[in-house]
């Protein structure tokens, strides 16, 4: 698998990252690799850039989101998280889910608009779960850590599924 | 004892390379000077730019830019304008533009061909060709290579369409870079180092926005949008469809039934749209066969008239600025491009929704073909500060089951930027996979715009689900997509078949490139002979003048007939297309005339004798 934290000199499978140290990162090694500086090199060096160049692209739009960077780094540690995720609800989210399935079917604008803001308190209260979870994991990864994480990230795509169905857009993760 | 090794200067420098703007309207070309100072090149005529028109004569090479504007009129069927909008389109995508010279229908699958036989790609190169050679005429040197400018917008089939161009006209195409961005650099390089930077280009026939964040020399753009058919041109279809309207009524004609007609009516209705970006009001006045149209245009009527244009422009500034992830008062500067940013509605228009004045000092006309100039100082290695880092306007996407998008490549990635996919058999012993990559940004394959279809050949006959083949799609920096494909297994390259949905293939081409180097060729002859009878001009301007002399008289008859069976022979050759029997033609009546020389040498000499007196 393509690695993105050496693209970009990082400690490999770091999770808590500096944005502003994350872009000199890439600015700095855009400028080394970018294939405008070798428009007149031979044509190995060529697609020697051309391969790092889009290497560090990829790396830095999957490390600069914090979602994307936890889902890059469990499918590196051997984590998969399925490709639809879990479809079982949540096992404390089962009467608020029969709640907003009720509203939904009696196109009740007021409740679904209440359950989308109760939703999207819970996904920012995941995110805080998840700057949390990589600090714990920085300080001293441990394989636990990392499945404690995938378990929230399941549970975030399943509450993003219905902030996306409360908001109109079908279902989407 | 040591020797100092002194370096004259023996590297040769390496070949300029030039940026390019080819416009739906007008085209124009820049270099870099030694100061690192883009300018734009003059063509011979003084002016830099070259309007977008090919004619192409019965007999002879094409005529280019404004002496084939006098032609859209005279000869509209043999005259070609806004080829641009049929760039990378098929005869599909052009259903209702009211052109005033045929495509062929017959032929136009993948390519757009004009009933005059070329496609899109062969009328670009025209243009280049006369852009490349004003560069040569200017700079004093052979020009090659060359960065060329697109439309943010454009589809993977457009810029390949574009390359082609440049290939066609013998340039080798280093760079193409998105019009907007390019824009961005000529304004950039010596103002703000930090900010973000709008730019809104509307052109002739494409409109772009891109979201560009500038850091310490890096232009990074984080996001782009636009309408690769909308520009000045639907503008004047709209004052067109007034025009004709009026005159269906007053005069009881179908000026549409008449190229000559039509075009006399849409230049007067483009000088009428030009006028109004200074005047509050003009006269739209048209005459045809004794008959006079005029009709008063106030801005007022045209401002409304063009509004639900400007209005299209207004939704993908909004999608650009969403997908930027930036606010309206996050942006620190606006840069109009183009030349319909000249129309004070649509300065307003920009004015309102960024709620900033635009920045207007450099020329619209000129400010794209400025940037593309510093893109080719970056790729010489003469910028060294300056990065840009574009994105891809559109999502590239795979077809999977049931006529549905994956997309692997989301709009607005950081380019190259590449993705791979593992792909496998269904059944066993399947021995091909077919691959269908689409880009856009719809989620059912009918509404995205096919790109190509990759044929994984000669796969193993192994049961269902063991064969794995990584395929890599990467797009490069120009925007253009590369496919290669491994087997999994054995790490080798995976032979694959690839066809493109639109645009021509590299034997097309490869054709269109041997068929212009003949012309070449023929140009080449022609001129040869050309300069061969003016030298047969001078020789039998001479004879006739020599003849008049006492000399002429003072040759035997024998020596008289050489002469004038060597003329004579030449007159023969003369009017023929071979440079080398008109010179050897010359050089016998040259030989002939060696007596007369003498004689006339005798005659003169004698004549000064005559003259002194002693």
């Amino acid at each position: 698998m393509s690695d993105y934290y050496g693209s970009l000199d990082l400690p490999p499978l770091q999770l808590d990252l500096d944005l502003a140290d994350l872009e000199r990162r890439f600015h700095l090694k855009s400028r080394q690799w970018h294939p405008d500086r070798f428009a007149r090199a031979s044509a190995a060096e060529q697609q020697a850039a051309l391969d790092a160049s889009s290497l560090l692209n990829d790396a830095y739009r999957t490390l600069r989101d914090p979602l994307r960077r936890a889902e890059y780094a469990l499918k590196v540690a051997g984590l998969n998280i399925g490709e639809q995720g879990n479809k079982d609800v949540p096992a404390d989210l089962l009467e608020e889910v029969f709640d907003f399935n009720m509203a939904l079917e009696e196109a009740d604008a007021d409740e679904i608009g209440v359950a989308r803001e109760r939703f999207a308190d819970m996904r920012n209260e995941i995110d805080e779960q998840m700057l949390m979870l990589f600090a714990r994991h920085d300080a001293a990864p441990a394989r636990a850590t990392l499945e404690e994480l995938r378990a929230l990230l399941n549970r975030r795509r399943y509450i993003a599924n219905l902030i996306a169905t409360a908001s109109g857009e079908g279902i989407r993760h | 004892m040591g020797t100092f090794q002194i370096d004259f200067g023996t590297t040769k420098p390496s070949p300029r390379i030039i940026g390019i703007d080819l416009g739906t309207t007008n085209s124009l070309s820049a270099y870099l000077d030694p100061t690192g100072t883009p300018q734009v090149i003059p063509g011979a005529d003084g002016r830099p730019l070259v309007p977008s028109v090919v004619h192409y004569p019965l007999e002879g090479a094409p005529v280019v830019g404004y002496e084939a504007i006098e032609k859209l009129k005279s000869d509209p069927a043999r005259t070609v304008y806004s080829a641009k909008r049929l760039m990378g389109r098929a005869l599909a995508d052009i259903a209702g533009e009211h052109l005033t010279y045929a495509i062929d229908e017959a032929a136009s699958s993948q390519v757009i061909h004009l009933a005059l036989g070329m496609t899109p790609p062969e009328v670009g190169a025209a243009v280049l060709r006369v852009l490349k050679q004003n560069a040569e005429a200017h700079l004093g040197e052979p020009v090659t290579q060359a960065v060329i400018t697109v439309p943010a917008y454009f589809n993977d089939a457009q810029r390949q369409a574009t390359k082609d161009a440049g290939r066609i006209a013998g340039l080798e195409v280093l760079r193409l870079v998105n019009e907007p961005t390019a824009a961005a650099l000529a304004y950039g390089l010596d103002k703000r180092k930090q900010g973000i930077i709008a730019v809104y280009d509307l052109g002739g026939g494409t409109f772009d926005i891109s979201i560009l964040k500038l850091h310490e020399g890096i232009f990074e753009v984080l996001a782009t949008n636009g309408d690769t058919h909308l520009g000045g041109d639907d503008i004047d279809q709209l004052l067109m469809q007034v025009a004709l309207e009026d005159l269906a009524t007053e005069w009881g004609l179908d000026l549409t039934a008449d190229p000559s007609a039509y075009q006399s009516l849409r230049q007067a209705v483009i000088a009428a749209k030009h006028a109004l970006s200074t005047a509050p009001a003009v006269s739209l006045e048209f005459a045809w066969l004794g008959k006079e149209y005029r009709r008063e245009l106030t801005r007022e009527i045209f401002d409304r008239l063009i509004l639900p244009i400007v209005d299209r422009t207004l939704g993908p500034c909004r999608r650009c600025l969403a997908d930027a992830g930036v606010t309206v008062e996050q942006i620190d500067e606006v840069v109009l491009v183009g030349g319909s940013t000249r129309i004070p509605l649509v300065r307003s228009a920009v004015e309102n929704l960024f709620r900033s004045r635009p920045h207007t000092e450099l020329n619209p006309d000129e400010v794209v073909a400025l940037g593309a100039a510093v893109q080719a100082g970056i790729l010489a290695g003469d910028v060294q500060d300056t990065l840009l880092l574009d994105v891809t306007p559109l999502s590239l996407g795979l077809e999977t089951m049931g006529g549905v998008v994956t997309k692997l490549i989301h709009r607005n990635s950081t380019i190259p930027a590449s993705a791979t996919e593992t792909f496998t058999t269904a059944i066993d012993g399947q021995r091909n996979v077919l691959i269908h990559a689409v880009q856009g940004e719809r989620e059912l394959v009918k509404d995205c715009r096919s790109l190509a279809r990759f044929d994984l050949k000669d796969i193993p006959p192994m049961p269902a689900g063991l064969p794995k083949i990584e395929v890599r799609f990467l797009i490069d920096a120009n925007g253009i997509l590369n496919v290669s494909a491994k087997e999994l297994r054995s790490g080798q390259q995976h032979s694959m078949e690839v066809t493109p949905s639109y645009g021509l293939t590299d034997d097309q081409v490869e054709a269109m490139i041997l068929a212009s180097i003949e012309h070449a060729e023929d140009d080449f002859r022609e001129r040869q002979v050309r300069e061969a009878r003016v030298e047969a001009d001078q020789i039998l301007a001479a004879i006739d003048k020599a003849k008049a002399n006492a000399a002429w008289d003072a040759l035997t008859a024998e020596e008289r007939a050489t002469v004038s069976l060597a003329t004579n022979q030449l007159l023969l050759a003369y009017h023929g297309d071979n440079h080398e029997v008109i010179l050897a033609k010359i050089e016998e009546l040259n030989q002939a005339t060696h007596p007369l020389a003498e004689s006339m040498m005798n005659t003169a000499v004698q004549g000064a004798l005559k003259g002194t007196k002693i």
